[in-house]
């Protein structure tokens, strides 16, 4: 087990060198110009601006710069954000909770709904269970999570005035009211992402389960006189949760890409809000590292989908 | 005697006709009629099409026919769809966003299939390109897709509309985009398939004969390996994706509507004219949902477990 974690970490250490210089060489390429927003102020002499790039080091050649760089982020010093001129990682300290908060319980909830229903409309496929939930599932991966939340708001704020529209990130939870309202604030983004979650995780559950149903050990386990139940719950769906586990651990990343949507729309000051409007502002260093940020997740949790398929499944290890 | 000769020499030909040949193409008809949401979504994504194909011809009120004293009306006979903060007919909006939306969901696709298949096909077929292209495409999945593109988008948008014109440039942008970033699936899959196929017998067949590798691979593996369920599930995705793109503005420019800009323009106005956001993303769903049953259907319809 051990060598074989160890193996699957060395693969991970070039990927990630790699995706830094995709990152960096899609930033380099871009005909911006980091000293734009000084371009713009003709106050400015053209010596000083050369001062100010020759401090930056944006005179120095590519491959100089890209070490530099990478030596800093290996270290976790991201730099200095453009616009507000605190460091990085403060920024995105202050971002993680909320994103956590909203992104993290959605994806909790989906999961621990998608699973049951899965199971069941799988057990009783066919049933009008079965044609509900499939129908569920095919409405919550086709509907675009920014039409969703602009319903719910159009229904839930605008009509019904239920819940507020906009995500309060200064509220804290000091009393039960105010833990009412930040449940209430929570609930529309968390609906919207556990929706889509749900859908996608129920659907591959109950493909697995039916897979793993007409198989001869759960004839088996029927034939020695097992309770249907334990049938299901003890051998189906242990063996069916194997690959529902991988894609729970592999859906993580995405999930974080995926609120960069739902924060726009609630106005969530989260890590996918901060992206884009560094985006628009062109704040290289924090799109940069909120980039190299989610690579690295994505990497860590394919490495983590690999771990644990080798931990629950042996067979896998061995080849 | 004569008679029953006639009949005798009659029999074999209209026992025949009463069942005629199956090919795989008439067995997966044969089974996609029986899935009805499957039709359904067939009905309704071609019932889609038509429209915006066909929508112009028909209906002749401009798209950019400015008027404020019609400004954020809902539906009315004389504005199905309702009107904008400009007061343009919303439903010639959605006709023309709906086009580029469709083409640009087909033609990404179109690209990612095309660059899924030439690496799958080498990566299966060669042993020797098969570990360097796998890491390639590994490498690809890692990476963070929709920050990414974003941050591509917004980089680059300026130069390609400079040199391609502000509609065409972005097209080819938003649409190379996707393409590059999707084909890993694909790949991953047609390697998977030719690993297995390039064992069979009619391959070893076809190289007996003498055919060149090149045919072997275009003639004889790709037709097995191509499968219409890939198709539809990925113009799905890439509709989502430009309309995602557009959503956060970063897609096509305003006076381009596209589904996904529709939506991103009328989200500032939901609470006083929550139609403006309604049609363009209701008709996102629905073009995203047919396409996925459709999809289902012909997983089903394939699949050989199946066929009764």
């Amino acid at each position: 087990m051990g060598r074989y974690v160890l193996r699957r970490l060395l693969i991970a250490i070039p990927t990630l060198i790699v995706i830094s210089f995709v990152v960096y060489a899609i930033l380099a390429l871009a005909p911006t110009d980091p000293l734009a927003s000084f371009g713009a102020d003709p106050r400015v002499p053209p010596e000083v601006r050369e001062r100010i790039r020759e401090s930056l080091g944006l005179n120095e050649q590519w491959h100089v710069r890209y070490v530099k760089w990478v030596i800093a982020i290996a270290h976790l010093d991201f730099g200095y954000s453009f616009m507000s001129r605190s460091p990085v990682m403060d920024l995105i300290w202050q971002r993680l909770p909320n994103t956590l908060a909203v992104v993290g319980v959605a994806y909790v909830i989906g999961v621990l709904l998608a699973v049951p229903i899965g199971m069941i409309s799988a057990v009783k496929r066919y049933s009008v269970f079965d044609h509900f939930s499939t129908t569920f599932a095919f409405i919550g991966f086709s509907v675009p999570t920014f039409f969703t939340g602009l319903l719910l708001i159009i229904i839930f704020s605008v009509k019904l005035h239920w819940l507020p529209f906009i995500y309060d990130s200064t509220l804290k939870i000091t009393s039960l009211s105010t833990l009412g309202d930040q449940i209430r604030q929570s609930i529309m983004p968390i609906t919207v992402l556990a929706l889509f979650d749900t859908a996608t995780i129920a659907r591959y559950t109950r493909a697995e389960m039916l897979e793993h149903l007409p198989l001869d050990y759960v004839r088996t386990a029927r034939a020695k006189g097992l309770k249907e139940r334990l049938v299901v719950l003890r051998h189906v769906l242990r063996n069916s949760l194997i690959p529902v586990v991988t894609l729970v651990a592999l859906g993580i990343p995405a999930v974080f890409g995926g609120a960069i949507v739902t924060e726009q729309i609630f106005r969530v000051p989260g890590i996918g809000e901060l992206l884009v409007r560094s985006i628009g502002q062109g704040d290289t260093p924090v799109v940069a590292a909120i980039l190299l940020i989610f690579a690295t997740l994505v990497v860590l949790f394919n490495l983590l989908a690999d771990v644990l398929y080798g931990v629950l499944d042996p067979r896998i290890r061995y080849s | 005697m004569a008679a029953t000769d006639v009949e005798i020499a009659r029999l074999p030909a209209s026992v025949e006709l009463k069942r005629p040949a199956r090919s795989l193409w008439s067995d997966a008809w044969h089974q996609f009629r029986r899935h009805r949401l499957a039709m359904a979504g067939l009905f309704t994504f071609v019932t889609l099409v038509v429209f915006v194909l066909v929508g112009p011809l028909v209906y002749h009120t401009r798209i950019d026919n400015i008027d404020f004293t019609m400004s954020l009306k809902g539906p009315s006979p004389e504005h199905l769809f309702g009107t904008d903060d400009l007061g343009r007919d919303m439903l010639a909006r959605a006709i023309l966003g709906g086009r580029v939306s469709i083409a640009v969901g087909i033609t990404s696709v179109l690209l990612a299939i095309t660059l899924g298949l030439t690496i799958g096909a080498l990566a299966g077929y060669f042993v020797k390109l098969d570990s360097p292209l796998m890491r390639l495409t590994d490498l690809f999945l890692s990476l963070p897709i929709l920050p990414l593109l974003l941050v591509i988008v917004y980089l680059f948008r300026d130069s390609l509309r400079a040199a391609f014109g502000p509609e065409l440039g972005i097209f080819l942008m938003i649409v190379g985009v996707i393409g590059i970033l999707n084909w890993m699936p694909v790949a991953r899959l047609v390697r998977a398939s030719f690993l297995s196929l390039k064992q069979k017998e009619f391959v070893e067949a076809a190289r007996a004969v003498g055919d060149p590798d090149s045919r072997i691979i275009m003639k004889h593996i790709i037709p097995n390996v191509l499968s219409p369920v890939l198709v539809a599930a990925t113009i799905g995705g890439a509709i989502l994706t430009e309309s995602t793109l557009s959503f956060l503005g970063l897609g096509f420019p305003s006076d381009t509507p596209t589904w996904g800009r529709l939506l991103y323009d009328a989200k500032d106005y939901i609470d006083i004219a929550p139609h403006w956001a309604f049609f363009p993303g209701f008709l996102i769903f629905l073009t995203v949902l047919s396409i996925n049953y459709v999809g289902d259907g012909l997983r089903d319809a394939l699949d050989p477990r199946k066929t009764s």
